[in-house]
């Protein structure tokens, strides 16, 4: 279907909540996203007025895509060899925590493309970099990330795709569930069992026996345009595999998924930070009794509590860049502590600032339901909390167990 | 502090595991701690500490199965010529 780049009524009269309709997605743009401050510009802009809209739609439409391009935004931690921007992952957190302000789901087309990038970039080979890194800085080819199976979510250990190595390279079959972005991907990055490991592939959309099929109507990141992947004798040449095999095969999943985790902490961040925003806003402008909602103190409870998650995920997530920025072993943790901690605060805020709306939060004139809904998501992907909390007190563990 | 790769690399493995009692000769692997979490987390401190960049062809366990072969993979790579 085509999506209109234009801001249906019901948004636009919703416009002292969401940012003013400045115009369609296909205006100017004032230039590249360098830091937070050029990103939240073109975040109110191109994306938070059409928001709403998107996830109506469930997806979002190629014109947005095209101008995420044109502002460098898809993958600007390349390095400039590979026409990247060579920008620092504490800036690349604050970038994401803006689109996620905005719109979940364009942040997770991003989370996964990141991921495909990164990986390509840490363990590709200088002929799989030069491939694949110059169109993947450009948003030429769009990555996708397929790990999680119809059984096998959580347990990644337990996934069911093979790679059975040939003569001249390999064949894959198995049917991937979940896949973000996998409706639109070009390029998947493919998690399959060979013979010694699990191994990470490279897969073009357009090979042979390749099949994306769309699932639609989700809970929350609804435009973020899902899809379940199947692989069928799927011929791959020698190339296809990124990384190393044996022990360190599974690290790159783990770094993948580091990263992965990083975006959708910063996405978290982004939510509470647009909680707060519509949270204030209406809260100000709307009275009980002649008092307006901001002078009550049980609101001003949940939104002191906002104000200060906020930070508090912001520096979490701040530090897990800094760490990465560091070449720091200490990163993978701190970014564990980033999602878990800024993922559970953006869903229990994103309730909150229902809450506060009361029925008007219920409805679609308001955008805090998209938030409440786009909130549980971050709980789940990228590591459950459960997974998390036994990962951070297996930290714990190991570190005070005499 | 300790002067030597081995010894960097013994008193960071001693960080992450205090409960393991562990010397420069010793198999790390036969503890059963290493994970992809640990590996990733050992790759990056042995890069990062001795200004390396260890290509995949490197990343085999034998290589990394205790801090002597660890350090002698970290003087191994110190050596080679640098390719701009």
């Amino acid at each position: 279907m085509t999506l209109l780049n234009e801001a249906p009524a019901a948004v636009a009269a919703a416009g002292s909540v969401t940012g003013p309709v400045t115009g369609p997605v296909t205006g100017p743009v004032t230039g590249p996203v360098t830091d937070r401050a050029s990103a939240r510009a073109f975040v109110d802009a191109c994306v938070t007025p059409y928001a709403n809209a998107y996830d109506r739609a469930g997806r979002v439409p190629e014109d947005l895509l095209d101008q995420v391009a044109r502002a460098g935004l898809w993958a600007p931690f390349l390095p400039s060899a590979y026409s990247g921007a060579d920008m620092d992952m504490v800036t690349l957190g604050a970038v994401h925590e803006e689109v996620g302000r905005g719109c979940s789901s364009l942040r997770s087309l991003l989370t996964v493309h990141t991921m495909l990038a990164w990986t390509v970039r840490r363990w590709g080979d200088p002929a799989q970099r030069e491939r694949w890194l110059p169109e993947l800085a450009s948003g030429a080819t769009l990555g996708a990330f397929c790990l999680s199976e119809p059984g096998a979510g959580s347990d990644a250990s337990g996934i069911a795709t093979t790679a059975v190595e040939t003569g001249g390279g390999w064949v894959l079959n198995g049917v991937k569930k979940w896949t973000t972005g996998g409706q639109r991907a070009d390029l998947f990055l493919v998690f399959a069992r060979t013979a010694t490991s699990i191994g990470a592939f490279l897969v073009p959309r357009d090979a042979p026996g390749v099949r994306v099929v769309p699932i639609d109507d989700m809970l929350g990141t609804r435009a973020s345009m899902l899809a379940e992947i199947s692989f069928q004798d799927v011929v791959l040449g020698r190339d296809a595999l990124l990384g190393p095999s044996g022990f360190t095969a599974g690290m790159v999943l783990t770094g993948a998924l580091d990263l992965g985790r990083y975006s959708v902490a910063a996405g978290s961040v982004g939510i509470i930070q647009a909680c707060l925003e519509a949270s204030s806003a209406y809260a100000a402008e709307r009275t009980v009794g002649g008092t307006p909602l901001a002078r009550l103190p049980l609101i001003q409870a949940k939104l002191s509590d906002m104000v200060t998650d906020a930070r508090a995920a912001r520096l979490l997530l701040a530090e897990a860049g800094r760490l990465k920025d560091a070449g720091d072993a200490n990163t993978i943790m701190a970014t564990w502590v980033a999602k878990y901690f800024a993922s559970v605060a953006a869903a229990r805020h994103a309730a909150e600032a229902v809450q506060i709306h009361g029925a008007n939060g219920c409805s679609p004139d308001y955008p805090v339901a998209r938030y409440y809904r786009d909130a549980k998501v971050m709980e789940i992907i990228e590591g459950s909390s459960e997974i998390q909390r036994i990962t951070i007190a297996g930290q714990a563990e190991r570190e005070t167990t005499i | 502090m300790f002067d030597t790769a081995q010894g960097q690399i013994l008193e960071f493995v001693r960080g992450r595991y205090p409960q393991a009692e562990i010397d420069a000769e010793q198999d790390i692997f036969a503890f059963g701690f290493v994970n992809s979490l640990f590996a990733m987390e050992l790759v990056m401190f042995v890069e990062k500490t001795f200004g390396i960049t260890i290509p995949n062809e490197e990343l085999r366990i034998d290589n990394f199965r205790s801090a002597n072969t660890m350090a002698a993979l970290v003087g191994r790579l110190q050596n080679e010529p640098v390719v701009a």
